[in-house]
């Protein structure tokens, strides 16, 4: 199943760098349970055993956003939270990668409101959406790998190398109100 | 005696100047009158033996829109001394969009006033913090006025750049 298969005979192989990479990042994706609502409880239980999150190398939820390479934004962002969603992601280093989980996540969702979001795509680059309000956990398993697909087929040298204190983090001034 | 005909009777007694305009519905008293007798009259409901309204639950108002007055402030208090709960509401005009506050008599009317000032615009006077409490600090609007989009404003909250 996994590389010992290639190695009980000769004891080495030759791969490209770019295919081993890309191979070791998609099989520890290492999230940020950015849990805001509801679908949460969905993001945890893809943890437990039952759905068990670890078979695909991605159990470790970190709780520091320096540690994690995939963001789950998993629930209703208001334009309050709008901000620390995008400070948290600025702070992830680079590769990573977002999924939506969820309606209101992707679109909104049932809260066609002054309040909400419509789609956290209008401040954050999404790799994959992921229908359902909220999504089953093997729905949110299947976005997984998804990801991991998108993930196997980068090349190492696609991503910058830029230095966790080089990181810019861009925020809005909260006191300053754009009128149309 | 029923302390829906109590209340009334004693308002009456201790504020015989003010007209106190008393409706039962759906076995639910409420009580309107002239918003600036609005601390006075909370502070006896509060302070007096037999009643003992301690606990505010909420504050909030209504918006009629086109009506002269156009908000009316609501106030749903409890008696916990006699398990009876009691609504008073008093108008608010769009001019003059100001009313007492009573987080003097009840420290919980403090939060629920500033909900209230958020979402409707109501200042409350003597208020020791009248900021808003859900939107940001520096929104112009009100969100649940009638003539506030649904959608609301345009660029009115900012949004992290992409």
């Amino acid at each position: 199943m996994g590389l010992e298969a290639y190695l009980k005979d000769n004891g080495f192989f030759t791969t490209k760098i770019d295919a081993i990479i890309a191979w070791a990042r998609k099989s520890s994706v290492w999230p940020m349970p950015m849990g805001i609502s509801c679908c949460a409880i969905e993001m945890m239980a893809v943890g437990d055993p039952k759905y068990d999150i670890a078979r695909f190398g991605s159990e470790v939820m970190r709780f520091t956003p320096r540690q994690c390479d995939l963001m789950i934004v998993a629930g209703t962002v208001t334009y309050k939270m709008a901000p620390v969603v995008r400070k948290i992601y600025d702070q992830m280093p680079e590769p990573k990668w977002v999924i939506a989980m969820g309606a209101c996540t992707s679109s909104g969702g049932m809260y066609r409101s002054y309040s909400v979001v419509q789609g956290i795509d209008q401040f954050l680059p999404v790799d994959v959406y992921l229908a359902g309000c909220p999504p089953r956990p093997d729905n949110l398993l299947h976005a997984l790998m998804k990801i991991q697909d998108k993930i196997g087929k980068t090349k190492a040298s696609e991503f910058p190398n830029i230095p966790l204190n080089k990181i810019d983090i861009n925020l809005p001034e909260l006191n300053v109100i754009q009128k149309n | 005696m029923d302390l829906k005909t109590l209340i009334p009777q004693k308002l009456k007694e201790k504020f015989p100047t003010v007209d106190f305009e008393v409706s039962d519905y759906r076995d639910e008293l409420t009580i309107k009158f002239d918003k600036k007798y609005i601390v006075e009259v909370c502070k006896f409901l509060k302070s007096d033996s037999e009643l003992e309204f301690s606990l505010c639950s909420d504050i909030t108002a209504i918006d009629w829109a086109t009506r002269k007055n156009r908000f009316t402030v609501v106030y749903n208090i409890f008696s916990m001394k006699h398990n009876f709960r009691l609504r008073l509401k008093a108008d608010v005009d769009e001019g003059d969009c100001k009313i007492d506050s009573v987080s003097s008599v009840w420290r919980a009317a403090n939060w629920q006033e500033r909900e209230t000032y958020d979402m409707y615009g109501i200042k409350f006077n003597n208020h020791p913090d009248l900021r808003r409490m859900y939107m940001p600090e520096e929104f112009e609007y009100h969100p649940l006025r009638k003539d506030f989009p649904l959608m609301g404003i345009p660029g009115s909250l900012p949004l992290p750049k992409k």
